[in-house]
Order: C-alpha cells, then sequence, then structure tokens
C-alpha cells in the first residue's frame, strides 16, 4: 500500500485535482479569475511535490514502472502545464469553460503520465489514449471558431485511424511474441519478417503521434484552429510524452531489430526535416508557422534518437526541456498579441519592437534558441542530439541535419526581420499582459539563456540515465 | 593571468549595460568597459613576453580548464599562444576605436552598444579557446548580433545584406560542425580538447574529409572564393561601428580558425589540398583588386578590397612555410587595424557629407583636414607603403612563398604581388578624388573630427604604426606559434 502511494504519486496528485475541479464545477460560484489563481497554486504545488519521495519501483506486475529519469520526464511535463496556466491567463480568463478545459487538460497530462510509466502493452495502449482523446476536446475550444471544431475533428479523426494502425500493430507483435511484457518482447524477437511488418505499423502510429513525414499532414490545420493554449500543450506537452515513451520503447523493447529501426530513423528524419523546413518557409500564418517549424523540430529529435542510447536518452530528454521554454514562450507572445488584437499573420509583426520591447525581445529569444543560436539553450540542445546521432551516422545524414539548420535559421529570422527591421505605420498597439504572464515570460527567457550554460542541469539528466 | 577576465570583463559590461535606462550613461559605461579590455590585452601581452623571457617555452601559456559537460568530453579549456595573443590585441584595440565612433548612435543605444559588447565577447572567447566545442560556441555567439547590427541600424539594403550574411556564415558554421564532429569521433578519445586532439595521428581518410569541411566552413568567414559575397553587401550596409568590428574582428576568426583548426590539426590534409587554396586565393587576391577598380562607393572600395587582402591571409596559410604562416597573421593583424581605420574615416564622412559616392565629393582635404589626412594614411597604408603596417605584412607573406621552388608557387607569389599595383591605382585615383580639387560648394559648412573621433583615429593608428615601424616585436611574438604548425608537418 505505502509502496503504491509513493510510486503513482504524480498520478495520485494530479487525479486529487482533477476531482477538486469536478467539484468546483458542479459548486459553481467561483469566478474565473479565482479559479485559475487557485490552479496556478496547485498545478505549482503539483510541479514541486514531483521532487520528493521519489524512488524507482515498479507496480502491477510490472505494468507500471517508475525511475529517476521517468520522474524527471514526469516533471518536465508538469513544469510545462504549470507555465501554461501562466503565460495563457488572459485567453483563459476570458475562457467560458474554464474547468472544463483544464480538467481535460490535466486528464490528458494523467495519460501521458501513464504512458511513459506503462510496463507493457496494454497499458501503452490505454494511458496513449487517454492522452489523445482530451486533447481533442481541448482544440475545439474555440467554441465560435468554425476553423477550431475543424480542427478538432481532423485531431480525432486522424488519431482515431493511427490508434486503428498501433492496435493491429500490437497485435501482430503478441501474435509474434506471445507476450505483451516490455521485459519479455525483446527476448522473443528474432527479425523474422511478421516481426518487422509489426514493427512497422506500430513505428507508423508514433510517426502520426509525433507528426513525422509522411504522417504530419494533420498538424498544421490542428495547430492553426485550436485555441493557443491548446496548440501549444499539444506541440509541447503531448509530442514530449510521446518522445519519451518512443524513447524507452525503441532503446529497451525493440533492441534487437535496432539495424531495422536505425534505417528506417535516418530515412523518415532527413524527410521530416527538410519537408518540415520547406514548408514552414512559405507559411505567413504565425501558428501554421511554428506548426511546420515543431515538424523540423521532431526531425531533430530523430537524429538524436539514431544515437546510442545513453547519450540519445539523454540530449533528447534535454533538448525537451529547452523545448518547452522556447517553444512556449514563442506560443505565449503570439497569443499575447492574437488575444488582443486578432492578428496572427507575420506581417501583422512589422515594427513591433517600437511599442512592445519587452514581447519583441522575448520572441525573438524563444526564436533563437529554436534555431540553436548560442548562447541560447537551444544551441546546446542541438548540439548535443547531432553529436549522438554522429556517433553512429555517416557524414551525409550529419551535413544534411547541419544544413537543415541554415535553413531553419532563415524563417526565424524572417520573423525577427519583421519584427525588428521592417517599416510599419500602425504597428501593432501597446499590450498590457497579465502580471503573472509576465513574470513567466521573464521565467522562460531566464531558462532559455541559462539551461544551456548550467552544464550541471545536462549531467543530472546524464546521470539519471 | 586568468583569461577568464577576457570573458568575464565584456560579459559583466554587457549584463551592466542592459540595467542602465540613460543613454549617455550607457555610451560611458561601454567606452570603460572596452578601455578595460585593451587594458587587460596589454596586461596579457606584458605577461606573456615577461613569461617568454624568463625562459617559459611552453606551447600554450595561462592554461586554465573548468569542468564543463564532462560526459561528452568538453572543458572550459583556455590558454594563449603568440598567435591568439596578436589577435587578442587586435580585438581590443578595434573594440575601443568601434564603441568610440559609434558615440552619436540615437536610435535603441543601449541595445547597439550591447550587440557591440556581445560581438567583442564571441571574438574574445573564440581566440582564447583550447576546446573546439566552446570554440564553436563563440563562433556563433558572434554571428547574430552582426544580424542585428546590420539589419537594425544599418543603410541601403540592410534587410537583404543582414540575411546573406547571417545565413552565409551560419552556412560556414554548419560545415565546421560536421568537421568538427568528424574530428571528435575519429580519434578514438571522444575529446574536443584541441591539445589532446593534436597528440594523436588523425587517420588520414578522416582528415581528407574534414579538412575541407573546416576550412571552407572557416573560410567562409574569410572571404574565400568563391564564398565571399557576403562582403560587400554586408559591410556596406553595415553601420559604421559594424563594418569596422565584421572586417576588423569578424574576418579574423575564419583566418584564425584555418589556421588553428583545419591547418594544425590535419597537417597531411593541408599539405594535399594546398594547391586548391593556393589557387583559390590568388583568385580572390586578383579578382578583389580588379573588382574594387569598378566601384564608386566608399564603403564597396574598402568591402572589396577587403577581400583581395583577405586573399593573403589564406595564401599564406596555403604555402605552409613558417615565414608564410607568420606573415598570414601579420596580415591578418595589419588588415583587421587597416580596415578598421579605413571604415572608421568613411563613416566620418559620411556623416558629414551624406554620401558615399567618390564621384560626388572632391577638395575635402580644406575643410576636414584631420578626416582626409587620416584617409590618406590608410590609403597608402591600404597600398603597402613601407613603414606602415600593411608593408611588413605582405612582404612576410610574399618571402614566406618564395621560398618554394617550384614554379606554381612562384607563378602564384607573382600573380599576387601584381594586384599591388591594381591596389595603387584604385586607391590614389579614390583618394585624390576625395581630397584634391575645388571644394563642392555644398559642403562649405563641414566640421572637422569631434574628440571621440581624434581618439579613435590615433589609437588605431597608433597600432598600424607600431606594427609598420617596429614590426619586430609582432614577429616574435606570432612566429613560434607558427613554427609549432609547421613541425606538425613534418
Amino acid at each position: 500500500m505505502n509502496d503504491f502511494l509513493t510510486l503513482m504519486k504524480p498520478e495520485l496528485v494530479l487525479t486529487g485535482i482533477i476531482f477538486l475541479l469536478l467539484f468546483i464545477k458542479i459548486g459553481k460560484g467561483i469566478s474565473n479569475e479565482h479559479l485559475l489563481l487557485l490552479l496556478q497554486v496547485l498545478l505549482l504545488l503539483n510541479f514541486l511535490a514531483g521532487f520528493f519521495y521519489n524512488k524507482p519501483g515498479s507496480l502491477f506486475d510490472g505494468m507500471y514502472l517508475t525511475t529517476g529519469l521517468i520522474v524527471l520526464q514526469k516533471n518536465i511535463l508538469n513544469l510545462a502545464v504549470y507555465l501554461i496556466s501562466l503565460l495563457f491567463a488572459n485567453w483563459f480568463k476570458r475562457l467560458q469553460h474554464m474547468p472544463e478545459f483544464f480538467m481535460l487538460m490535466l486528464c490528458a497530462l494523467l495519460g501521458m503520465f501513464f504512458l511513459i510509466s506503462s510496463g507493457n502493452l496494454l497499458m501503452f495502449f490505454l494511458s496513449l489514449e487517454l492522452a489523445t482523446i482530451p486533447v481533442a476536446a481541448m482544440a475545439n475550444f474555440d467554441l465560435d471558431k468554425k476553423r477550431s471544431s475543424e480542427g478538432a475533428m481532423k485531431m480525432i479523426l486522424s488519431s482515431a485511424f493511427s490508434s486503428g494502425i498501433m492496435l493491429f500493430g500490437i497485435s501482430l507483435i503478441y501474435g509474434a511474441t506471445g507476450t505483451i511484457n516490455f521485459t519479455e518482447i525483446p527476448l522473443q524477437l528474432h527479425g523474422s519478417t511478421l516481426e518487422v511488418l509489426a514493427f512497422i505499423f506500430f513505428f507508423a502510429a508514433f510517426a502520426f503521434k509525433l507528426s513525422i513525414v509522411p504522417f504530419h499532414l494533420w498538424t498544421a490545420d490542428v495547430y492553426e484552429g485550436s485555441p493557443m493554449a491548446a496548440t501549444s500543450f499539444l506541440s509541447v506537452v503531448s509530442k514530449g510524452a510521446v518522445a519519451f515513451i518512443f524513447l524507452s520503447v525503441l532503446y529497451k523493447v525493440f533492441l534487437p531489430l535496432q539495424v531495422l529501426w536505425y534505417n528506417l530513423l535516418v530515412i523518415v528524419s532527413v524527410a521530416t526535416m527538410v519537408i518540415g523546413n520547406l514548408f514552414a518557409l512559405r507559411q505567413q500564418n504565425i501558428k501554421r508557422f511554428l506548426a511546420f517549424s515543431s515538424i523540423a523540430q521532431v526531425g531533430f529529435i530523430l537524429v538524436g534518437i539514431s544515437g546510442s542510447s545513453m547519450q540519445g536518452t539523454s540530449s533528447v530528454v534535454f533538448f525537451i526541456l529547452v523545448y518547452v521554454f522556447s517553444n512556449l514562450a514563442a506560443f505565449a507572445v503570439a497569443d499575447a498579441i492574437a488575444t488582443k488584437t486578432d492578428a496572427e499573420e507575420i506581417d501583422d509583426y512589422r515594427g513591433m519592437n517600437k511599442t512592445n520591447p519587452f514581447l519583441s525581445w522575448v520572441l525573438a529569444l524563444a526564436l533563437f534558441s529554436l534555431a540553436g543560436i548560442p548562447p541560447t539553450a537551444g544551441f546546446f540542445g542541438k548540439l548535443f542530439l547531432l553529436t549522438a546521432g554522429a556517433s553512429k551516422g555517416s557524414y551525409l545524414f550529419i551535413i544534411i541535419a547541419a544544413l537543415n539548420m541554415i535553413i531553419s535559421l532563415y524563417y526565424y529570422l524572417r520573423v525577427i526581420r519583421a519584427v525588428f527591421m521592417e517599416k510599419n505605420e500602425n504597428p501593432i498597439e501597446k499590450i498590457t499582459i497579465e502580471p503573472s504572464t509576465k513574470l513567466a515570460l521573464i521565467f522562460c527567457s531566464a531558462g532559455i539563456v541559462l539551461i544551456g550554460l548550467l552544464s550541471w542541469i545536462y549531467d543530472y539528466i546524464q546521470s539519471l540515465v | 593571468m586568468n583569461l577568464s577576465l577576457l570573458i568575464l570583463i565584456p560579459l559583466l559590461t554587457a549584463i551592466l549595460l542592459l540595467l542602465l535606462r540613460n543613454a549617455t550613461q550607457v555610451k560611458w559605461v561601454a567606452l570603460a568597459g572596452s578601455a578595460l579590455q585593451l587594458v587587460l590585452a596589454f596586461v596579457l601581452l606584458y605577461n606573456f613576453r615577461q613569461q617568454r623571457i624568463e625562459g617559459n617555452t611552453a606551447q600554450i601559456l595561462f592554461e586554465t580548464s573548468y569542468n564543463w559537460f564532462p560526459s561528452w568530453g568538453i572543458s572550459f579549456h583556455l590558454g594563449v599562444d603568440g598567435i591568439s595573443v596578436a589577435m587578442i590585441l587586435l580585438t581590443a584595440f578595434v573594440v575601443i576605436a568601434g564603441v568610440l565612433v559609434s558615440w552619436n548612435v540615437t536610435k535603441m543605444t543601449k541595445e547597439f552598444f550591447f550587440m557591440l559588447i556581445l560581438l567583442s565577447l564571441g571574438a574574445y572567447g573564440f581566440f582564447i579557446s583550447l576546446d573546439l566545442f566552446i570554440l564553436f560556441f563563440f563562433l556563433e555567439i558572434a554571428v547574430i548580433p552582426k544580424y542585428l547590427l546590420i539589419g537594425i541600424w544599418g543603410s541601403g539594403k540592410k534587410e537583404y545584406s543582414a540575411n546573406k550574411l547571417a545565413l552565409m556564415l551560419m552556412g560556414g558554421s554548419a560545415l565546421v560542425l560536421v568537421g568538427l564532429l568528424g574530428t571528435y569521433f575519429s580519434g578514438g578519445v571522444h575529446s574536443f580538447d584541441l591539445l589532446k586532439l593534436s597528440q594523436l595521428q588523425i587517420p588520414v581518410q578522416t582528415q581528407m574529409i574534414c579538412f575541407p569541411l573546416l576550412f571552407v566552413g572557416f573560410g567562409v568567414f574569410t572571404a574565400l572564393f568563391p564564398f565571399h559575397t557576403w562582403v560587400p553587401d554586408g559591410h556596406s550596409s553595415a553601420p559604421t561601428a559594424g563594418s569596422m568590428f565584421l572586417a576588423g574582428i569578424s574576418m579574423k576568426l575564419g583566418g584564425y580558425g584555418c589556421l588553428r583548426i583545419a591547418t594544425y590539426l590535419m597537417p597531411q590534409a593541408a599539405k594535399e589540398y594546398a594547391t586548391i587554396i593556393i589557387v583559390l586565393s590568388v583568385i580572390a587576391i586578383l579578382y578583389g583588386a580588379f573588382a574594387t577598380m569598378m566601384q564608386k562607393d566608399l564603403k564597396y572600395i574598402n568591402a572589396y578590397s577587403s577581400i583581395s587582402h583577405c586573399g593573403f591571409v589564406l595564401l599564406g596559410i596555403g604555402m605552409l612555410t613558417k615565414t608564410a604562416i607568420t606573415g598570414a597573421v601579420l596580415q591578418m593583424v595589419s588588415h583587421g587595424l587597416m580596415t578598421a581605420l579605413f571604415f572608421a574615416v568613411i563613416g566620418m564622412i559620411y556623416e558629414r557629407t551624406h554620401t558615399r559616392q567618390v564621384s560626388e565629393m572632391s577638395g575635402l582635404l580644406k575643410k576636414i583636414p584631420f578626416v582626409i589626412t587620416l584617409l590618406f594614411i590608410v590609403g597608402l597604408c591600404s597600398l603597402g607603403l613601407p613603414g606602415l603596417s600593411g608593408f611588413v605584412a605582405e612582404m612576410t607573406v610574399f618571402m614566406g612563398s618564395w621560398q618554394h621552388p617550384d614554379t606554381f608557387s612562384r607563378a602564384a607569389t607573382v600573380l599576387a604581388c601584381l594586384s599591388i599595383v591594381v591596389t595603387a591605382v584604385y586607391i590614389l585615383r579614390a583618394v585624390t578624388k576625395v581630397a584634391m580639387g575645388p571644394l563642392t560648394e555644398s559642403f562649405e559648412q563641414l566640421k572637422d573630427a569631434a574628440w571621440n573621433e581624434k581618439l579613435a583615429a590615433i589609437i588605431l593608428l597608433a597600432a598600424i604604426l607600431a606594427v609598420g615601424l617596429a614590426p619586430n616585436w609582432l614577429i616574435n611574438l606570432v612566429s613560434p606559434g607558427a613554427e609549432i604548425i609547421m613541425q606538425k608537418m613534418q
């Protein structure tokens, strides 16, 4: 019983908050403003609670596992959700059904926690569904916008499709190996055709969730239609969680098929980087732009995964930590502008630094970090991914990856150019942001600058792997 | 002496700048910071010479190392030899002059000086790092300030130039990155440490792949033909201090990298590729010189002549003799000082006349004698007049090149020498047109240089004379470093 409480602490705390929200919803009589404050405090406590009384172990015959690394991954996700609650305060306050939105978001987060901790295919599939379906509902939250429902529809259909493929893959794996337990599968894998087929189905479903080319088509439409808070949750938290479990599935469960998945990874990672970048070049809408750029970022994550398990894991976890800060900051600035002025085109941002210097510099910092320019943490993140990938990769693979950094720099600079260099008669008006948002933006900026420079953060992640 | 001071002082200056609100305070803090850098550079020079006189013959002095990402084999490893000391001195001179000539910047003053200081931070870090990872880190730190300096404070087609510069330089550093990763994994020690790597025999096969990547990558920074196209656009669109930093410091990062990383770590490949390097650098020298003849804008004249002058740096490296490599380093220092002064003078002229077209100016010597005299001096330095730094540097490169007895090297040397004649033509033509003749009427009201401009010019001029009149101290500083690179060749 005691084991149950300590090992499953993150999930239990989260469930507690969800129930509390449910009661608040039934009871009514609390304004959005107070509720948001309460939630921010609760999420902060939830984040802090993640650092105490942790120990590795497993529950339910290995269905649920936890290790130091898994705890860290959950903490990263917790932090991201806490930051979302601060960064999008403007939007939340105007929201008609705020408790529901948070309930959905925390349910999805709960699903992700179980996903990361899952120790067999059944648990894995169940938690993946729990992590996906609420997000589709969140995408629909701009109730008066048609695009929002369209995005939600696209998301639910494509994720249902990918779940179908994954389930098919899982059943084939079970057929080939006779087990669904993560520790037993690798012992039974010998590289037969059936196993290869099963793995490819399994891989394709992951590719859907991570929006890896050629399964990326849903991403841009969903990102564009959804409210910014849902988009950022989708692109940061959801991608992060799937990438975490992807690491352990590849390195542990499918280790015997390493040659296969390595080749597969190289091909799709090149395709993902190139196509994500080329499409991002032409986008005018900031959300679509960030959507395609995040596809390209996933391509980089795959470069890191293609390396050895030790360096691959630590560099990917580190990159996602950096990604949380940089991507959330970029989305938050875009949201602050969109909520006030409805401006979502890059051209609308021209001359913005005259009226909103603070937002402009935060945006610049976030974009530099996404582009991988030092001294921001993004530079370290990208470099470690490339180094991890280079340990096994060919020169050609790394050159392609490095050149893709240049393409991506071009479009990130396009935004910066609009903000700082191009002239505009009537730039966006002066935007006043909530104090909590401002604080969170400062925190994100500090994170972007410091996470890379303080090398002990990376060393800590490395020590857990 | 603790070398991290060279990073800490610009860093603290930059942070302090961010906290200030008043434009006047910003300027004085930036000036104080850069003056401190200059003092530090002199202290370093003094200590370095003192150590050498006391008989300390170690390759690298003042080594310090801090743990940084130990799991990747990265450490914050700093140290200097004579070549780096020379480059640090150059940087310090250009930085203080750049800050002084920017005294009248009114648009976003704080951000402007912040970018200048950040750029100098990148340059110092680059020159003192002995770990390839942090070297790369500092190399890239210096790119974005340049982009913003040109894009925000520049003139003309600034957005285009800024983009072109940032993308080409980042492209160059992407090649460098691949080359570095190749080196990292080939040695078998998984270390980025320059000294450790230099002890290893990197397999020739790896050298043949990584050397071109590294050399071309760094070459982009130093206007290696055909990757020089960012130079004219970037320099001409940049604000005065931006051009000074670009030509005076940033182009030298590339030359230093070609020498210290590519050639030093991969001597066999350097020998193999020497022919190609020589051909490309001679093309750059001649092409740059002839292209300058066609220019009508003072900034373009200096930008194209920079391509030609930086060709000498690469020629010296490609020739692979001790004298030629010493000459290459001297040329880096000399060109850095000279071109910074040249851009400063062009900026002074432009601020007064609001034009940079040679054809629109004449007779300015009567009205603004100080500025135009400077233009004369720097022009003469550029065409290699004895007594100024250009002569010393170019002569050393030619002497070093002539040591190769084969026809190919001789022919290359002769062709490179020819460019001096062309240089004389374009420099004298432009300078005479601007200075002599009847004074253009609209320029009756011009005022001569202000205190900050005079001070900037005198600082740079003193350095040019110090190299030109008494080159021995610099040659003695640099040549042991060149010797070590040559020893690895054997």
